[in-house]
């Protein structure tokens, strides 16, 4: 495979695949074994919007295997402000490295610099497009909390218009045949071209205002964040902010294995008291990035994890 | 009513280009979709919604003066798939041009959406729109995926 830009990248089958290569490399995630695996190759990681977990999973997961990192840095300093178009950037960096993990502001932008570089490219996210290695990540913490993916009643809650997280994960859920409900004012509801591509491949769906009737069945709850950023006009994320703030007085009557999980930062759409609660799975959910990752660079890499693990690690 | 007789509502043209069987009502998109609107210096002859054996009903257009290039054909290739086109010369149809949308249209049109990479058109890749359906016309960008509003997209001509 070239690279991964949005989960129709992957087939079902290559998914569980990449799911059960990343639990077998948990203890590698966890620092407790050491496993070489990309000893010798270079990740470029290119993010031209901010990025706390997904740059620095990406960048935990390719020193946990050996591999080593160049980072473009502060976009700021970079010869972007010069004006350098994304396609001179991406020959420059595709001659540096053996693969590259990019965020970028503008939509399609994982897909240009695709079909400009030779070398795989990893979508971390693209405007408010698509952002496959969250939907990995995601993916896997459901599959640890509950077993299986498939069958599973999940709610999104919050910025569905502008959130790229629930724009890859409601494809890939629906592909498994979940249930998904859209919870977000009415401002930011789930995108229609996104709604009628999930209607024509068979989806159940709900779309509704009114989040916490909808989590007393749910088996996964998965909150967003308003993005301030996302809004040219103040008011109306004014109007937006703050609508929905899952507190634990809203969890007395959920299933007892329902996970809530949040892609981070959040601001108030958790309160602190879930934090404590058996279902806050969100912390978990960062960690679980580094595995996901780690998983998809051996994959893209061509790197084939070794069935014995425990013969091949070493101790740190 | 005969196809002949509905051609001869506007008189023949000397040199120049007809576009015959564009679908009833969408002979104003084509003119926009070739960039012939407001003051043209040649002739435009049009008629819309005459009977058509073929398709129920249609719309003509002749452009006097001006043979259409074959970056023109793919842009109305986006708006009149089928439509026929002639190039007439002498008053003698001299050329009979095929309109072929393929799979992609490249290089014709760029992407609606204002925040798709390639609306820095600096950026060297080619547009690319993916024809998802040809019946309805249904296309999306290559790179952003979003699917194309016709009606916008004839302010994006290239």
């Amino acid at each position: 495979m070239a690279g991964l830009i949005t989960m129709d990248d992957l087939t079902n089958e290559e998914i569980l695949n990449i799911l059960d290569d990343a639990e077998r490399l948990l203890p590698v995630a966890k620092g407790k074994m050491y496993l070489p695996l990309l000893q010798g190759r270079i990740l470029g990681n290119l993010f031209f919007e901010p990025s706390t977990r997904t740059r620095m999973s990406f960048e935990t997961a390719m020193k946990r295997l050996g591999g080593d990192v160049v980072n473009l840095g502060d976009v700021k300093t970079s010869s972007v402000v010069k004006g350098e178009t994304l396609f001179d950037t991406i020959q420059m960096v595709d001659g540096y490295t053996d693969i590259i993990a990019m965020r970028h502001p503008r939509q399609g932008a994982a897909q240009y610099a695709q079909d400009s570089a030779s070398v795989p490219i990893l979508n971390g996210g693209d405007g408010a497009g698509h952002h496959p290695t969250q939907t990995m990540l995601d993916l896997f913490t459901i599959r640890q909390a509950h077993g299986k993916l498939d069958g599973l009643k999940v709610v999104m809650a919050g910025d569905l218009r502008y959130g790229r997280t629930v724009h890859s994960l409601s494809h890939a859920l629906n592909r498994f045949g979940c249930e998904l409900i859209f919870a977000s004012p009415e401002l930011l509801k789930m995108p229609t071209e996104i709604i009628s591509d999930l209607n024509a491949h068979g989806a159940k769906i709900t779309e509704t205002e009114d989040l916490y009737s909808m989590i007393t069945d749910a088996d996964v709850v998965y909150m967003t964040r308003i993005q301030k950023e996302r809004f040219s006009d103040e008011d109306e994320y004014t109007r937006c902010a703050g609508a929905y703030k899952l507190h634990a007085d809203h969890l007395a009557d959920v299933k007892a294995n329902m996970i809530i999980m949040h892609p981070l930062p959040r601001v108030d759409e958790i309160d602190p008291s879930v934090d404590s609660t058996r279902h806050a799975r969100y912390f978990e959910q960062a960690f679980n990035g580094v595995v996901a990752r780690m998983a998809l660079l051996c994959k893209l890499l061509g790197v084939a994890i070794p069935e014995d693990l425990e013969k091949v690690g070493g101790e740190l | 009513m005969s196809n002949e007789h509905s051609m001869r509502r506007v008189t023949a043209i000397r040199n120049g280009t007809v576009i015959d069987h564009i679908p009833h009502g969408q002979a104003l998109r084509v003119l926009e979709m070739l960039g012939i609107i407001g003051l043209t210096s040649v002739p435009v002859s049009l008629v819309m919604n005459v009977p058509s054996k073929k398709i129920g009903a249609k719309d003509i257009i002749k452009v006097e003066d001006r043979e259409l290039t074959q970056g023109e054909l793919d842009r109305l290739a986006l708006v009149a798939p089928d439509a026929r086109v002639a190039i007439i010369r002498a008053y003698s149809v001299a050329e009979k041009l095929t309109i072929n949308l393929g799979d992609e249209v490249t290089n014709v049109v760029r992407c609606i959406m204002s925040n798709c990479i390639t609306a820095n058109l600096r950026e060297p890749l080619p547009h690319r729109l993916k024809v998802v359906s040809k019946d309805p016309l249904e296309l999306r960008c290559h790179y952003c995926g979003r699917p194309q509003d016709l009606d916008e997209l004839a302010n994006n001509v290239l």
